[in-house]
């Protein structure tokens, strides 16, 4: 690559006359196979800077080669929610929904893993970035984000680097571009030291009339590429990065990550949204991984089929890189937009009101041809489409692996349980300390989640709820979750009970839930027990979206997570979005007041296996999960809907179970709550069984809410009431708040300190 | 009334301004920072954000946009002016306030809600507020520590112009637990926390930042 610079130019007409040039397509991360394929497509040996836009392109975290085929049933869902079709589904920047009123939203969440191993602030502040991008690319103007993390256990070395990190990253770019954080996941698990997981979700608001897609139609019109200078930064990031396991030995590829600066990004928001106003976007698309590669390719082969680059208009931080280095730029903050002639002059004064650079680089032609130019000379020739989605599909061999029947017969229920009032007491407090469970102020803290006004639910909620019209009232509601335990476990049922906890969660507010979108983190696709991992939480995925009428609408694959032999638990994390249209009448998740009628809905069965408790207690992960019932979840879903305005409070119980619940629903407002149990009072506390939510409502209206679960075919118990300074399980134990708090609160300050 | 508010490029707390503006029976304008052009308001608020990044020192780029001539110009004469967060940030940059927002002590970006007691309420914006009231709004910032030397503190103190202080917990090391302050006139405030934040019981820690959006009107007309 560096050779470029001083040699001759390697074009197209050179690469004719010396057909048989050595080439570094190994170094960029090709098989011999790709290089064989890439001279097919040509009919010649590529140049340097065809060598690099086919490289980027078709890299793992581009071209989905080894996740396409099984991607692909995704598409079977009914592209409809149920709030009628969508407005734009997978293969565009980010999905697109109906939400009524006019209303549209767009929302996505992305990996970005292997650069916050390497560089945690400037890998997890492009994260943020990176997802803000495809959500203002589709027209909208983004409103809220989430983020889902994963760390390695909470005391080890790496993670005191890690965290802070990435955390100071999500707030540095998040709280910069005036985001609110509204909620995510911090999980901590051995299996993530070495490859902390960093997923990040952004969701938009637009009016249906606002909808932008990413294609370069009409011959003749301008390609304008604006926002920040193309930099050396990010260079083969997603080639060398995304798609390539880590030694052992750490990070030594700190130049391939790219640095944000979101005041740029801001700036991008306001301007692209009043370049939207203004009418004068014919199409448009961000610069993500593989940069400007990406970016021609996608929007050529979207449109008319051709389009003619002059390579030399890009504006340079670096006015020594090379046609190839500035195809494979990652540098974050830019756009492409297709302009018509006669509005460029328009588009170029908004920009200019922003002080966002722009330069017309190109236009679309109808030559079928992608052809860029570098000072006059054509360095590149290609049909978009073979760069842009004709890269390789891998029918990567997959294979149960032999471990996984001990696995699951090694299950959790048989081991040893605490017995007495005194040991259950010691066993709440024990798991609400733990790192998975415990207090995440000192992480959320850092995070702004009031700005723009509209956040109604947020951490510690069990879903983020924003308000996305202030005289109707009408809001959405954001959930993520993923039980990587489970997932290990089970990997069908594990990516099925990511989504039936989000799906839980989001209409726990009062939401209805509406469409997913994923991130599927899984380790090394050349390990066919990955592989298999990853095929069966795809299908199992796949299968409940069905049952539950939510369709997908895009998402993100990121794979290699693995340090040397060890991969990551399979993390298929899932959003749910959800719309509510009076958020003035949402549930809230915590007690609120005293004398209120505790419920338990839903059905607890002997379920300890991949449970917190087990994680915690015994450090023991074996067994089969808690069984999936979709009908008991679609059942309590619609009761939670039905039940706004009489339900008091309601939170779902997950990890942790049901003591974890009465833990986090007395800690927020102070709170306490006194209960009797049914049966094995440690069963009742911690197994992990789904479909179940606890609520209160005001003494006098029980008889409502047997009634409406009785409607439902929801079992309902009556637990107990609301009030006092404790958490008293009748017979068994008192717990003071004050003490349960300190417990919950201490852990991660004490551990960062 | 007509209260503007200034959008910087990298503001972000405008929109929250105006709606808390208008919820507190004003009318709002919006203002570009590009613009020597105040519109015939009656006051002005510079809300949060991060005006050109924060990437100098907080406010000090801002301190030089067109629109502050006019504003700088406006205060002297009188004219009330908030800033909040990056806003007060703006005016010690400007010299219409003394001391300094330095990096929050314990070097993280903070979130939270804060209580904080309202010690003067003689200014353009806090008569709304009983003396000493003690109220809880949003707190969010990076660089948030109130400094200035012992004997500016100590006339700070002296003249009564310490507008809120912070109560149970210092949130970013700011000296003397200030909060906000004001000039000798009582005309420009600048406060840390965001008022903005809490004026409604639907998103944000209940409505009791409203009193600086219904100060205005009883000042002036008082």
């Amino acid at each position: 690559m560096t050779e470029s610079r001083t040699s001759a130019l390697d074009t197209v007409a050179v690469a004719s006359t010396d057909p048989e040039r050595e080439q570094p397509w190994a170094e960029l991360g090709l098989k011999e196979d790709e290089y064989a394929r890439i001279r097919e497509i040509l009919g010649r040996r590529p140049t340097g800077a065809e060598l690099a836009m086919y490289s980027v392109m078709w890299s793992e975290h581009c071209s989905y080669k080894s996740s396409k085929v099984h991607l692909k049933q995704f598409g079977e869902l009914a592209q409809e929610t149920p709030r009628g079709p969508m407005l734009a589904g997978i293969g565009e920047n980010a999905g697109v929904l109906d939400i009524g009123q006019g209303y549209a939203v767009s929302f996505k969440v992305e990996s970005h893993n292997h650069p916050s191993y390497v560089e945690p602030y400037q890998g997890a502040a492009t994260g943020i970035g990176g997802i803000v991008r495809d959500i203002i690319a589709m027209g909208a103007r983004p409103v809220a984000v989430m983020d889902p993390l994963r760390f390695g256990p909470l005391d080890a070395p790496d993670t005191h680097r890690v965290l802070p990190g990435i955390v100071a990253g999500v707030g540095g770019y998040g709280n910069c571009l005036g985001l609110p954080n509204i909620g995510g996941e911090a999980v901590f698990d051995a299996t993530y030291y070495g490859n902390p997981l960093v997923n990040a979700l952004a969701v938009g608001v637009l009016r249906h009339e606002d909808l932008h897609l990413a294609n370069a139609s009409g011959t003749g019109n301008l390609v304008v590429l604006y926002g920040a200078r193309t930099g050396g930064d990010g260079i083969g990031g997603v080639s060398v990065l995304a798609s390539e396991t880590f030694d052992a030995d750490g990070p030594a590829k700190r130049p391939a990550v790219q640095v944000g600066d979101p005041f740029m990004e801001k700036l991008l928001i306001e301007c692209t949204l009043e370049l939207y106003g203004a009418h004068v976007v014919a199409g448009i698309q961000d610069l993500g991984g593989a940069g400007l590669s990406c970016a021609t390719s996608e929007l050529a082969s979207a449109g008319d089929g051709g389009m003619h680059v002059e390579l030399d208009k890009v504006p340079l931080r670096d006015s020594t890189l090379s046609p190839e280095e500035i195809l494979m730029s990652e540098s974050q903050e830019r756009m492409m937009a297709v302009v018509e002639p006669a509005n460029i002059d328009a588009f170029l004064a908004i920009c200019r009101k922003w002080d966002v650079e722009a330069a017309v680089i190109g236009e679309v032609t109808d030559t079928g041809r992608l052809v860029i130019d570098w000072h006059g000379q054509t360095v590149v020739d290609v049909p978009p489409g073979t760069v842009a989605h004709e890269g390789p599909v891998y029918n990567r061999p997959f294979a149960r692996p032999d471990w996984q029947d001990a696995l699951q017969a090694d299950g959790a229920e048989k081991l040893p349980r605490p017995s007495t009032g005194a040991e259950l007491r010691s066993t709440v407090v024990q798991l609400a300390a733990s790192p998975n469970l415990c207090d995440k102020s000192w992480i959320t803290d850092q995070y702004d989640r009031y700005v723009r006004g509209n956040t109604v639910l947020s951490q510690p909620s069990d879903s983020g709820m924003i308000r996305i019209d202030e005289e109707t009232n009408l809001g959405v509601s954001i959930s993520t979750d993923c039980n990587g335990r489970f997932a290990k476990l089970d990997p069908y049922a594990g990516a099925q009970l990511a989504l039936v906890e989000s799906y839980r969660n989001v209409a726990t507010g009062g939401a209805e839930p509406l469409a997913v979108s994923d991130c599927l983190n899984f380790g090394s696709p050349e390990d066919p027990a990955v592989m298999w991992q990853f095929a069966q939480a795809c299908t199992g995925l796949k299968d409940a979206c069905k049952e539950l009428g939510t369709p997908v609408t895009g998402g993100n694959v990121s794979l290699y997570n693995q340090t040397g032999e060890t991969a990551i638990l399979p993390t298929p994390v899932v959003a749910v979005l959800g719309v509510i249209d009076d958020v003035t009448k949402r549930t809230p998740s915590a007690f609120e007041a005293a004398g209120q009628a505790v419920y338990l809905l839903g059905e607890t069965r002997e379920e300890l296996s991949g449970s917190e408790w087990a994680h915690v207690v015994h450090g023991h992960l074996g067994g089969l999960p808690p069984k999936v019932d979709f009908a008991a979840e679609k059942a309590l879903a619609l009761l939670l809907r039905e039940g706004v305005g009489l339900l008091a409070t309601a939170h779902d119980l997950a990890d942790g179970g049901l003591a974890q619940t009465l833990v986090e629903s007395s800690i927020k407002n102070g709170v306490g709550v006194t209960v009797s149990l049914e049966g094995d009072p440690f069963l009742a506390l911690f197994a992990e069984s789904t479909a179940r939510v606890l609520v209160a409502v005001p003494a006098d209206r029980t008889g409502e809410l047997e009634a409406l679960a009785a409607k439902h075919g929801v079992p309902a118990a009556a637990l107990g009431t609301t009030g006092g300074d404790a958490i008293v399980v009748e017979g068994q134990f008192e717990l003071p708040i004050a003490e349960v708090r300190e417990a919950w609160s201490a852990t991660l300050p004490a551990a960062m300190a | 009334m007509k209260i503007g508010v200034v959008t910087f490029p990298g503001t972000l707390d405008d929109v929250d301004a105006q709606r808390a503006v208008t919820i507190g029976g004003n009318e709002a304008v919006a203002l570009w920072h590009g613009d020597h052009d105040l519109k015939g308001v009656d006051a002005v608020v510079l809300p949060g954000g991060f005006s050109f990044g924060d990437y100098l020192r907080c406010g000090a780029i801002s301190r030089f946009s067109p629109v502050m001539t006019e504003v700088i110009e406006a205060a002297h004469k009188g004219m009330p002016v908030l800033g909040i967060c990056n806003g007060f940030q703006i005016l010690t940059e400007s010299h219409l306030l003394p001391g300094a927002l330095i990096r929050n002590d314990h070097r993280k970006f903070v979130c939270r809600d804060q209580k904080l007691r309202i010690e003067n309420n003689a200014t353009a914006w806090t008569s709304a507020y009983e003396k000493d009231q003690e109220i809880t709004v949003v707190l969010k910032n990076g660089e948030g520590s109130f400094v200035a030397d012992e004997a500016t503190l100590d006339m700070l103190e002296g003249e009564g112009r310490v507008v809120a202080r912070y109560l149970d917990v210092n949130p970013n090391g700011s000296l003397r637990d200030i909060a906000g302050i004001t000039n000798e006139r009582g005309n420009v405030v600048g406060l840390m926390p965001h008022p903005e934040h809490a004026v409604e019981e639907l998103c944000g820690p209940g409505t009791e930042g409203l009193g600086f959006f219904t100060s205005l009107a009883a000042s002036v007309f008082a």
